[in-house]
């Protein structure tokens, strides 16, 4: 455990954080628990850019990178919090297998 | 800057923060614990960033991530939860298959990324990164910048036309509406 903290425990601390996320969207019912899922999952890819923007001799290109997918992620928040009111408005729940009834 | 003891200590407490409070947002039963737990994950994560020499992207995640969206996913849990229905709110579904399949994928990426020999930069100098970003946003990366803050636009007028309740009909007045 000597020696500093290298490049690997940052991208095996993103490593964990993914998992969690993973596991968190592969088992939740409800809809706003599988998108807490996702967010954890775009922290670990942000982790994953800013610790090689690090290493790889502190540049920019990654954290810019890290900016526009914390960007991204309130635009898909946001789209899939109002997807989520809207299956509530006709649905009186958020199980996404009540969902299922847009199949037809 | 990572070598120092005190680093260490820095990293090792917000690793042991971010993923003791992802773990309360994964395994909770009740969604509102869930959804404010997010938030000491989401802080830890920015901690993180700030070790990581990134200081204007740390406060971004705070701005955005922690006064935004999770505060955007906290309205959503309580406009749409029975807050006090702990049992059914939170149910997991297939808990083996789950861990299965998120099992078999960390292993795969653990092996991966201890295995590649990552290209290291020596000689790291670390400084403010404001101004290095503001130029990279408005140089190299002007075009996608523009077509992000289009993106939000269309993620605005979307999210509104999405989550509007239908006006009640003009002329046929029935009950409920």
């Amino acid at each position: 455990m000597g020696g500093g903290i290298t490049l690997d425990h940052f991208l095996v601390l993103g490593l964990i954080l993914f998992l969690l996320g993973a596991y968190c969207v592969l088992t939740r019912r409800n809809a706003i628990g599988i998108l807490m899922g996702i967010e954890l999952i775009l922290n670990a890819a942000n982790i994953n850019y800013l610790a090689f923007a690090y290493f790889g001799g502190a540049r920019y290109d990654g954290q810019v990178f890290a900016i526009f997918v914390i960007m991204l992620a309130a635009a898909g928040a946001v789209i899939g919090l109002a997807v989520i009111l809207a299956i509530y408005q006709n649905l009186r729940t958020i199980d996404v297998d009540a969902a299922e009834t847009l199949s037809g | 800057m990572l070598n120092t003891l005190a680093a260490q200590i820095i990293f090792y407490l917000l690793a042991a923060i971010t993923v003791g409070f992802a773990a309360l947002v994964v395994f909770s039963r009740n969604i509102v614990y869930s959804a404010f737990a997010l938030v000491g994950a989401l802080m830890g994560v920015a901690g993180i960033y700030i070790l990581l020499a990134a200081d204007f992207v740390a406060m971004v995640q705070v701005l955005l991530y922690v006064g935004g969206i999770v505060v955007l996913t906290i309205f959503a849990v309580m406009l749409t939860q029975g807050i006090g229905d702990v049992a059914v709110s939170n149910r997991a579904a297939g808990p083996v298959a789950g861990l299965a399949v998120t099992a078999l994928a960390g292993a795969v990426m653990l092996y991966a990324t201890l295995r590649t020999p990552w290209h290291i930069a020596h000689n790291i100098s670390v400084s403010a990164t404001t101004y290095g970003v503001g130029n990279a946003f408005l140089g190299a990366y002007v075009l996608p910048f523009e077509v992000a803050s289009l993106v939000l636009l269309a993620a605005l007028i979307g999210a509104v036309v999405i989550s509007r309740q239908d006006p009640p009909a003009p002329q046929t007045e029935k009950a409920g509406g």
